[in-house]
């Protein structure tokens, strides 16, 4: 056995990406945090948090470290091993498509043929996370919480899915850097405007995905107290908490991948030319872009109530889904036409 | 067919801490799926003896306490024990007092239905409404505190009168309010009215229809929501309403999207009663009115300024020696929630014999497993919430 640098690097080499990707997510939840509670104490005329750090740059920091002192309860009636699964199962997921959306032109940190597919085999992985929460939990609310869940992922995962498919027509490829370099050359080379039904149609059903209102029946708070995760106190509920902000984060990038030109700039051209500078250039386009849309997703949790689970349903059964058909028409002609 | 062995119910036990049963109701529910099948509120768990206390108290000392029964309106309760207490003992109110008393309940009316409208959208997920009501009731409850020195439990109205006059200054103030408000409803309007998913959760959810209504004696607007037009304003008239003209907001349907109809309509409503009050009040405003009174200083019954409308609190009692004769008296007044009705026995010594609240949250309670039988579970709270239940005031 004789192990020389170059071997361990081979080795070694994939798990770097993953720590990138793990440090990215966590300071990304940590930011989205705080910037969720700005945004919306600002929607309804508070204050929001201004006491931890300068003008409450540090709350979320605070609130993390709370969660990790806090207690571990788990009811003497649950399922143990599933209770403690569940909220893995719930993150895991969420952290794999991290590492295979390009955030630039290089940082990606797998890169499939059949990304695009994983992508969306994965996202709905955590719905059974979800699903095992509410059931092991032992607890009534918990357990509507999952089985609405169960339901929403069925409604409107189809419509997310046939919208996407429009995306692997125009680009004719499931791999996510060819979709991006694809929409290079600017703002008029995006995919929104051929797929503009699939856009919204996308976005629609990325809010139900990530369970916000108006769509956040599996953890209805006036209805299910707190839905599947009532039962669930200290890192264990951290993980969920993790899990839907890093979820929120990285449906928001999935949209702008597939739609807005991911990384590249909105002009047609780099403002700079050096080959580093592009790379942080890149990132930075990627940024505003996904922020656009995480703000919008606020605002939307900020105006608008709640639905009923059967009107969700129908809604996505038979509004969102014609519609997602009807995009596939329009790209698959856009495509032989143009 | 094998029969299932999996039992299809689930009873499911919605409070006493649940986050939208406002306050401590606890419903015991029957789940098929989330079709729910039966409803039994239970009741009690905030009960204070409102009552009983009343008999070991003077009439002075147990006025303060009529304020806690609904803490969202305590100025109806005291005007309902007071007008009950002055038939009792046959006082008569000044007018000026009785237009104090009609501004400061009307006042009283728009932020007990603005908490309303905050709560029952965040019932139904929406969160920002919450912030923007308590920043108009914030306002409403200022000028409120410059007159009587509290935000919630005035305890302001005396037997024959209210306690002070309006202070300077506060009439302007009051006027401006009045002026910046219908502009807040539109904008309230804006963002709820019209919006797909509200209509969604609201329009034919819980409908009540009249006979129902009447049969569990509904009172206030959720009876006026469906079609009945019961307001003790108009119908029994009390203090100096009949002076006033107003409309009484009435829908149709019955639904929780009239109910908020009708409750958002009654605020503009009162805010021209407001307005209409202020021009009427006996004297004018106070500056002008100590004014003239210094100038006339004629103090004769029927003087339009040192006369006995314009002057303010009636008779001050002794508490120790305030002894209403032996009887009884009834008296109603229109809350935000219903009908309000005190009943005072006497028998003549300083404490009351025997005191009875009929409250309107109490009927709205029990009509609820009637409305929500057979809906979706989702729906509770959507017609809970329209209801405008405290539990303070069930229990008592």
């Amino acid at each position: 056995m004789n192990f020389n640098l170059n071997d361990l690097f081979i080795v070694f080499w994939p798990v770097v990406p993953f720590i990138g990707v793990a440090a990215l997510l966590v300071f990304v939840v940590i930011f989205l945090v705080l910037m969720e509670r700005k945004v919306l104490a600002w929607l309804t005329i508070r204050k929001g948090p201004n006491r931890v750090g300068p003008g409450g740059w540090l709350q979320t920091f605070a609130d993390a470290i709370k969660l990790l002192f806090k207690e571990d309860i788990m009811s003497c009636q649950a399922n143990k091993l599933l209770f403690t699964l569940a909220p893995i199962i719930v993150f895991a997921p969420v952290m794999v498509i991290y590492g295979l959306i390009p955030f630039t032109e290089h940082f990606i940190a797998i890169n499939l043929a059949v990304g695009l597919f994983l992508v969306f085999a994965l996202s709905s992985v955590t719905t059974v996370g979800i699903v095992l929460a509410g059931w092991s939990s032992n607890n009534k609310y918990s357990l509507l919480g999952g089985m609405r869940s169960a339901a929403q992922a069925i409604s409107y995962e189809i419509p997310l899915v046939i919208s996407v498919l429009g995306i692997a027509v125009l680009a004719g490829s499931l791999n996510m850097l060819d979709i991006v370099k694809a929409q290079a050359g600017g703002l008029f080379n995006w995919n929104i405007w051929p797929a503009f039904i699939g856009f919204v149609v996308l976005f629609i059903c990325s809010i139900a995905e990530v369970n916000r209102i108006p769509f956040d029946l599996p953890e209805a708070e006036s209805e299910l107290v707190s839905g599947y995760n009532t039962e669930y106190s200290g890192m264990k509920f951290a993980l969920f908490f993790l899990a839907e902000y890093s979820a929120l984060f990285i449906i928001s990038v999935l949209i702008v991948t597939l739609f807005l030109g991911g990384y590249t700039s909105p002009l047609g051209f780099y403002l700079t030319q050096i080959p580093v500078l592009i790379h942080i250039e890149q990132a930075f386009w990627l940024v505003m872009k996904t922020y656009a849309i995480i703000f919008t997703i606020m605002w939307i949790r900020a105006t608008l109530p709640r639905l009923r689970a059967d009107q969700l349903m129908a809604f996505s059964w038979k509004f969102l889904l014609p519609l997602a058909l009807v995009n596939l028409v329009i790209v698959a002609v856009w495509k032989v036409v143009v | 067919m094998i029969k299932n062995p999996v039992k299809k119910d689930m009873l499911i036990n919605v409070g006493p801490q649940h986050p939208s049963t406002h306050g401590v109701l606890r419903l015991v529910m029957t789940l098929e799926g989330e079709i729910i099948r039966d409803t039994e509120p239970v009741i009690g768990y905030l009960h204070r003896g409102k009552e009983k206390l009343a008999e070991s108290r003077t009439y002075t000392r147990y006025s303060p306490m009529v304020d806690r029964v609904d803490y969202l309106s305590a100025f109806f309760y005291q005007g309902a024990y007071c007008y009950a207490v002055e038939q009792l003992a046959g006082l008569s109110v000044p007018k000026r007092a009785e237009y104090i008393r009609l501004i400061t309940m009307e006042f009283n009316r728009i932020a007990s239905h603005l908490l309303w409208l905050g709560s029952f959208l965040l019932d139904l997920g929406a969160t920002s409404p919450l912030f923007y009501v308590f920043r108009e009731r914030e306002e409403i409850i200022n000028l409120l505190e410059q007159l009587t020195g509290q935000r919630m439990m005035y305890n302001f109205y005396t037997f024959g009168g209210v306690k002070k006059d309006f202070p300077e200054g506060w009439i302007a103030k009051a006027l401006e309010l009045c002026k910046k408000m219908p502009a807040l409803f539109d904008e309230y309007e804006a963002i709820i009215t019209k919006n797909p998913i509200f209509l969604e959760r609201t329009k034919g959810i819980g409908i009540m229809s009249p006979e129902l209504a009447i049969d569990y004696a509904i009172t206030g607007a959720n009876i006026r929501a469906s079609g009945v037009e019961l307001d003790l304003r108009k119908t029994g008239p009390y203090s100096v309403y009949e002076e006033l003209d107003f409309k009484v907001c009435v829908a149709d349907s019955g639904d929780s999207y009239d109910r908020y109809m009708v409750r958002i309509a009654e605020m503009r409503e009162s805010t021209r009663l407001i307005e209409r009050a202020i021009e009427l009040l006996p004297g004018g405003i106070p500056e002008k009115l100590r004014v003239k009174r210094v100038n006339c200083g004629c103090d004769k019954q029927d003087c339009r300024y040192c006369g006995f409308d314009t002057r303010l609190a009636g008779k001050k009692v002794n508490p120790v020696v305030f002894k209403p004769p032996a009887g009884e008296a009834t008296a109603m007044v229109e809350a935000p929630r219903g009908m309000v009705m005190c009943y005072i026995v006497s028998d003549g010594s300083t404490n009351p014999y025997r005191v009875k609240w009929r409250t309107p949250s109490f009927s709205s309670v029990q009509v609820l497993p009637e409305l929500v039988k057979d809906k979706n579970y989702s729906d509770l709270m959507p017609i809970f919430g329209s209801l405008d239940v405290v539990l303070p005031e069930v229990d008592r």
